[in-house]
């Protein structure tokens, strides 16, 4: 075979194979774990199963950094170049709906039927997105601790009362075995903050905003119940049970494990390292009743179509696929993760019968509440997040809740109404 | 004897001498401008044109992310940032008897201040505005209200931090610069040492320096040592009145050695005859300072002054990676507001209106030095 030829069949086999991927329509899907191996090869096996599964669309995937993924999806959307499926983080999807970047989902009927209510993502009556996981929180505690300290261990039906859990921070504290004995992780800052503590202030009976009306906050982040909450949480600092603000990252991740710190406050994806560490002896402990049941925060990242996307049929398609069961088991293997559907779970190592983190899914689905389903919840977050470091800091808990109500009505005076 | 050998003069540079204004002149002038625009290009696209962007910006409700048109507000931005007030509050008073009404230890009752500042149709020049600071005058209360404390405090802190960085790090620096300008040996290792701070990203050198002052970091544990156990540790980024101080420090430490190399720079330009005829006439080493080496460094002093301020009140990457504004507003920068705001609070037109109000300072500022330091003798 001569040079020319050989080109020539070259160049007609790939003008038949391009031929054959033409006949696929191209969807683009930005995902926000770049750098993480498992995460992507799970979403790798789900891209390259569906693109078997039909000849109408091919699914490809960009990744991107967590840190930068919000800010890209920003950018792109000013620009006119948002993908056709995103991932979206729970609070952060009715700030993109109101904005324009995405459309309401069209799953064929029944879809969703078994999801955890926490991963359906709704904003005005829509759903606009959907997670193949949920995240949850618990007080992580050893056995042989409470047990030496004749502390009662709480179940999910009856946790520990708000008296119960004052009474034993102060045993713990009074053995003196402790740096600290209730980390909360103050060194996380961002998201974790409202993620993590405003359902400490819920289940006191306050709230981030008033969700009748998602216009103000007046008397529910600055109401008495808050106020109480304020103070709790202040004491927990100048009591000196809890580490400040000043915890760098090292401590919050191995001062449980070291034993430094007796109770910890935590989520599920750091389950693991403190399983190797404790074995059997670990505990996962449902949230405190504050008096108003105990709460955890729902909603991780969820998938959505954008609003530009000229195939949402297609990103439909792709979204409707991934819920699929071992999918979801794939991603709570792989990551840790709570999956979105009991029968997921049945699936999967930890969250099975017996598994090692078989109560966080019954915590996902009895306790979560996910955050303020509003655009503004932007802003909310970070005013939240500065309200709860300053108070831990020694700030008048009245005045700086005050403050916090009337910096999220300008913010949404400012934006009016964010569409309420 | 030997001829020196004359070259030529290329064609191009006789006529332009010859002519000044020649055919050749244009030429040039196409190169020069040809040379020089991919810099004008990217100074316009990444320096002008954002500044402009802002300015414009800083007039609207430009949001990051919104459905709603923008449109231009005037300067409700500024008036949001920048509104100061004093109110005198006065004890409540019987309104039949008109006494001063006290609770049971006999200390006079106020009213609360958030009834005046919210929504008050009595006081509707207090509307919105929160505490910024409060002095007792006898049984009045003297407060100064802002709508926008947490701006007010970045404002604050800004300007305290370049009055104590400026001075301090350039005097430091000077030191330095002072103490390797000497012919010794092994100089050069120090000279590397003094700079290497400056070399790593300012962001590595928070995230150590944030270690170093934990509770149990290393600078803690250093006092504990040299004080026999007698210290006892603080929380040096977690303590309101240590925090600003804190960073304080580490700025300094961090950049001086970018300052010693301008110094040892202006230094080195002094010739050293001036040294030798000081010495002749049998000047002092303070005199020498004073009279040879002071003068000698005059241009330089200022570029560093002006540099410093420039960049202490850019000051941002040590706020963000070490304190992010706290504890309580203690380490709020303008820098490190205007990008909480534009970016994270998606509120573009705020964040533009500080970086406005940055701007103007900073020229105030630096039009101040340079009168100060204008040169007196013509």
């Amino acid at each position: 075979m001569n040079r020319t030829k050989r080109y020539t069949v070259t160049l007609l086999a790939a003008l038949a194979l391009s031929g054959l991927v033409m006949a696929q329509t191209t969807l683009s899907l930005w995902y926000h774990g770049a750098g993480n191996e498992v995460e992507r090869d799970i979403v790798l096996q789900i891209i390259g199963d569906f693109n078997a599964s039909q000849d109408d669309w091919r699914v490809t995937l960009e990744e991107f950094p967590q840190i930068a993924y919000n800010p890209s999806v920003v950018a792109a959307a000013l620009s006119g170049n948002l993908p056709d499926i995103l991932d979206v983080d729970g609070p952060v999807m009715p700030n993109w709906a109101w904005a324009g970047y995405m459309q309401p989902l069209s799953l064929s009927d029944g879809a969703l039927d078994g999801f955890l209510p926490s991963v359906i993502g709704e904003w005005q009556g829509e759903v606009y997105s959907v997670g193949l996981w949920d995240a949850a929180k618990a007080i992580y505690a050893r056995r042989s601790v409470l047990e030496a300290n004749d502390i009662r261990i709480p179940t999910l039906d009856a946790p520990w009362t708000f008296d119960e859990f004052e009474e034993i921070l102060e045993t713990l504290q009074a053995t003196g075995e402790y740096e600290y004995v209730f980390d909360v992780g103050m060194a996380w800052t961002g998201e974790w903050y409202p993620y993590a503590f405003s359902p400490f202030l819920q289940s006191f009976g306050g709230d981030l905003i008033d969700r009748s009306t998602f216009l103000t906050a007046e008397g529910v982040l600055n109401g008495p119940e808050a106020v109480a909450f304020g103070n709790w949480w202040q004491s927990l600092f100048t009591r000196g049970m809890t580490p400040g603000t000043s915890q760098d990252d090292a401590n919050r991740e191995t001062g449980f494990i070291d034993g430094r710190y007796a109770l910890q406050w935590n989520g599920n994806w750091a389950a693991i390292p403190a399983l190797e560490a404790f074995g059997d002896d670990l505990l996962f402990l449902p949230a405190p009743d504050f008096g108003h049941g105990p709460k955890i925060g729902g909603a991780s990242w969820q998938f959505g179509v954008s609003a530009t996307s000229p195939y949402p049929e297609g990103a439909n398609a792709f979204i409707e696929f991934a819920l699929q069961d071992e999918y979801l088991a794939a991603f709570s293997d792989g990551i840790g993760l709570v999956p979105s559907t009991q029968s997921a779970a049945l699936l999967t190592e930890n969250y099975g019968p017996g598994g090692a983190l078989e109560v966080f899914y019954e915590l996902s689905n009895q306790q979560s509440q996910i955050r303020p389903p509003t655009p503004a919840y932007v802003g909310i977050a970070l005013t939240f997040e500065k309200a709860m470091a300053d108070i831990a800091n020694g700030a008048d808990v009245q005045d700086t809740l005050d403050a916090a109500v009337d910096e999220i009505e300008r913010d949404i005076a400012n934006n009016d109404g964010y569409g309420f | 004897m030997q001829r020196i050998p004359v070259k030529p003069v290329p064609e191009l540079v006789r006529r332009t001498i010859a002519s000044g204004r020649g055919p050749g002149r244009r030429g040039e002038e196409v190169a020069g401008l040809a040379m020089a625009a991919p810099a004008v290009v990217l100074l316009l696209a990444f320096l002008i044109l954002p500044f402009v962007l802002a300015f414009v910006m800083s007039f609207t409700n430009q949001r990051l992310v919104s459905p709603n048109p923008t449109s231009f507000v005037g300067t409700r931005n500024f008036v949001q940032l920048l509104t100061v007030r004093p109110f005198l509050m006065t004890p409540l008073t019987d309104p039949v008897t008109g006494e001063t009404l006290r609770d049971a230890t006999g200390a006079p009752e106020y009213p609360v201040l958030r009834d005046i500042t919210r929504r008050n149709p009595a006081y509707p020049q207090f509307d919105g505005l929160r505490e910024l600071t409060s002095w007792a005058i006898g049984e009045r209360r003297l407060y100064l209200l802002a709508s926008d404390v947490v701006f007010m405090r970045a404002l604050g802190n800004t300007m305290l931090f370049v009055l104590v960085v400026a001075p301090t790090q350039a005097t430091l620096a000077l030191l330095l610069a002072l103490m390797i300008n000497q012919p010794l040996r092994g100089v050069n290792i120090f000279r590397t040492l003094y700079f290497m701070p400056v070399v790593i990203s300012i962001v590595v050198v928070s995230l150590l320096w944030r270690f170093i002052y934990s509770p149990t970091g290393l600078l803690n544990s250093i006092l504990t040592w040299l004080s026999f156990g007698n210290f006892t540790p603080v929380d040096w980024l977690g303590n309101p009145s240590t925090a600003l101080g804190a960073i304080m420090a580490m700025s300094i430490w961090q950049a001086v050695g970018f300052h010693m190399v301008i110094w040892l720079s202006g230094l080195q330009t002094i010739p050293g005859v001036l040294y030798e005829a000081a010495s002749v006439e049998g000047a002092s080493t303070l005199q020498k300072f004073r009279h040879v080496t002071w003068p000698g460094l005059r241009n330089t002093a200022v570029l560093v002054l002006v540099v410093i301020t420039m960049q202490a009140f850019a000051l941002f990457a040590q706020i963000d990676v070490m304190t992010r504004g706290g504890p309580r507003d203690a380490t709020q920068s303008i820098v490190f507001q205007a990008v909480q705001r534009g970016f994270e609070r998606q509120d573009i037109a705020g964040g533009s209106a500080i970086s406005v109000i940055l701007f103007l300072l900073v020229l105030s500022v630096s039009l101040l030095q340079r009168y100060v330091t204008r040169d007196r003798v013509r």
